[in-house]
């Protein structure tokens, strides 16, 4: 990570009509830095990547993406900047390779270029062989994952992602974040995404998390599982009685009695345990460690789950176009 | 950069046109229809009167023709729905690109593909009696490619204001069918009612019609130089309405 600012937004502001869909945000994302957008569905994320991308205009406020304006540098904006979306956009009618060698085209590519990139990427997204297929015969992952490599083509300084991983097995998720991980350590790509996964958000270098068109927390997800409070231990005992005294006498430490065990809570559970359990005090039998989650970190910060949106009626929509999509 | 984008635009729509071979025949089943099963069917009772002399088949083929490139062309405007509701669209309106270069494709792509189904017409003439000379055909199909240049300007005008398909299927019954009615395409324009005469005076498909029938059949009812002047005139309004139409959009 550079000290480079890749993506800046100051007062950014999005109405339509009377709604207002993004409320004055600002942020700041470094060149090589993984920028996670973490809210529910309806946030304002999308509408903020619009802005980014320069697809929606800005009501207010001020957006440079790698040092040129969205508004008045369009562009050269577009140029430097690559987009995988939340619907898939690819043509389904098209081959793997005439979807990237259209793109190529449009980016400004020559022929010869076109071609080496373009082995480049399926290569990296090991989808070589099935260049000549056309992309409606392509499962969900490979589809997503030629998007990526579609968007990789014109060699983007910041690549943003929409819900890149939405409707994909857990093994296709996993992929697709190795492969952007590797983006950002080989190529030093900037990357922002958005997802309401908060175990996907676990991989980014900070996170903004969204609610109602305004950020509510910015931080790494450390810093931010730490502002919800303290990791929770629950030992099992030989006899919990005499395990609450210990833990009081030793450690000041308040335990207190529940179901199936002593439980209390601790700053930093992984390096207490070791030390509890080296000073051998009480007899114990079992243990669990839990630490705070990024849905705790939204719970705390809305009094909600970020999972109890109800999808509206265009998301069931888009769900079951990408699962009839998928199924080939 | 610009020209490229049209360029892409043009070629996209072009590679999938050539992969659907099936729809380039399957393209050839209305103009078949009516010109045999409406055509010879009627050709027993109509009389055509006045200076042209040919069968009632023969009227029809540039008429028939016509409602081919009416049909491609909206056909293919409305590809920028289904663009939009499927996503692509996206992918061009975040390339460094502008939107008018995207409009300016889709019309080109569409009278390219219109122009090519409307000759493919051409096939049926030795059946319904019309003698083909070569610069005829040339310019027959220079007239497609302009009638369908206002004709995909006017579509993707409408398709900018559509939210959905169902939307469009209602406009293309309101407008589509008595644009073709009225073109002159199965009766000559004359001795008809007033209203019908007006309507057949704004309606662009006439003019294109009445072109082809020259250069086919040479026979016209308008003159020719207006028949142009008015195509011309029209593809550039339509598609400067369609493109300030769609950049309003988003």
């Amino acid at each position: 990570m550079t000290n480079r600012v890749m993506i800046e937004a100051r007062g950014l502001v999005k109405r339509y009509g009377d709604f207002t869909a993004v409320k004055e945000i600002d942020l700041e994302v470094k060149e090589g830095e993984i920028f996670g957008f973490l809210g529910p569905n309806g946030a304002g994320k999308s509408t903020t990547i619009k802005m980014l991308t320069t697809i929606s205009r800005l009501t207010d406020g001020l957006a440079r993406v790698a040092g040129h304006d969205v508004t008045r540098e369009t562009d050269e904006v577009r140029s430097s900047l690559g987009i995988v979306f939340q619907d898939p956009t690819l043509d389904i009618g098209l081959t793997a390779w005439e979807n990237l060698y259209l793109h190529g085209l449009l980016y400004g590519l020559s022929r010869t270029e076109i071609r080496e990139r373009a082995d480049a990427v399926l290569a990296m997204m090991e989808l070589q062989e099935r260049r000549k297929d056309l992309v409606k015969t392509f499962s969900g992952g490979m589809k997503r994952r030629l998007e990526i490599a579609r968007g990789l083509m014109h060699r983007p300084k910041v690549l943003f992602l929409d819900e890149p991983t939405v409707g994909l097995d857990p093994q296709t998720r996993a992929r697709i974040w190795d492969y952007v991980k590797s983006l950002r350590d080989e190529n030093g790509l900037t990357i922002f995404m958005t997802t309401h996964y908060m175990d996907e958000a676990e991989h980014c270098d900070r996170i903004a998390i969204m609610d109602q068109g305004e950020i509510i927390a910015l931080d790494t997800p450390d810093n931010l599982k730490r502002s919800v409070g303290n990791d929770v231990i629950t030992l099992q005992t030989a006899d919990d009685a005499q395990a609450i005294a210990a833990l009081s006498s030793n450690f000041s430490i308040t335990a207190r009695s529940v179901q199936g065990g002593v439980q209390f809570d601790a700053e930093d559970g992984e390096t207490f345990l070791p030390q509890l359990l080296a000073r051998n005090l009480f007899h114990v039998t079992s243990l669990n460690l839990r630490k705070p989650t990024l849905d705790d970190v939204f719970m705390l910060l809305t009094g909600r789950t970020i999972r109890e949106e109800d999808l509206g009626a265009r998301d069931q929509m888009r769900e079951a176009f990408r699962q009839r999509g998928n199924r080939r | 950069m610009s020209l490229r984008a049209v360029y892409v635009v043009w070629l996209r729509e072009l590679i999938k046109f050539w992969r659907e071979k099936a729809r380039i025949v399957t393209s050839l089943v209305q103009p078949a229809v009516w010109l045999f099963v409406m055509g010879k069917g009627l050709s027993g009772f109509v009389h055509l009167h006045g200076p042209f002399s040919g069968s009632y088949t023969a009227f029809m083929l540039p008429g028939v023709m016509g409602m081919t490139v009416l049909f491609a062309s909206i056909f293919s405007s409305v590809s920028i729905i289904w663009d939009r509701d499927f996503g692509f669209l996206k992918e061009m309106l975040v390339a460094p690109a502008p939107r008018s270069a995207l409009v300016f494709g889709k019309i080109l792509s569409g009278a390219t593909v219109a122009m090519i189904q409307g000759t493919l017409v051409l096939v049926f003439s030795p059946f319904v009696g019309v003698q083909l000379s070569f610069t005829g055909v040339l310019e027959a199909m220079g007239t497609m490619f302009l009638l369908s240049l206002s004709l995909s300007g006017l579509g993707i005008a409408v398709a900018t204001r559509m939210t959905s398909m169902q939307g469009f299927q209602l406009v293309m019954n309101f407008l589509l069918m008595p644009m073709y009615f009225l073109s002159g395409a199965i009766y000559p324009l004359q001795g008809l009612p007033t209203w019908m005469s007006v309507i057949a005076r704004i309606d662009p498909l006439a003019y294109g019609v009445d072109a082809l029938k020259w250069a086919l059949i040479r026979f016209h009812q308008f003159s020719l130089s207006v028949d142009y002047a008015v195509l011309v005139g029209l593809a550039v309004v339509f598609t400067l309405i369609a493109t300030s139409l769609f950049k309003m959009e988003g």
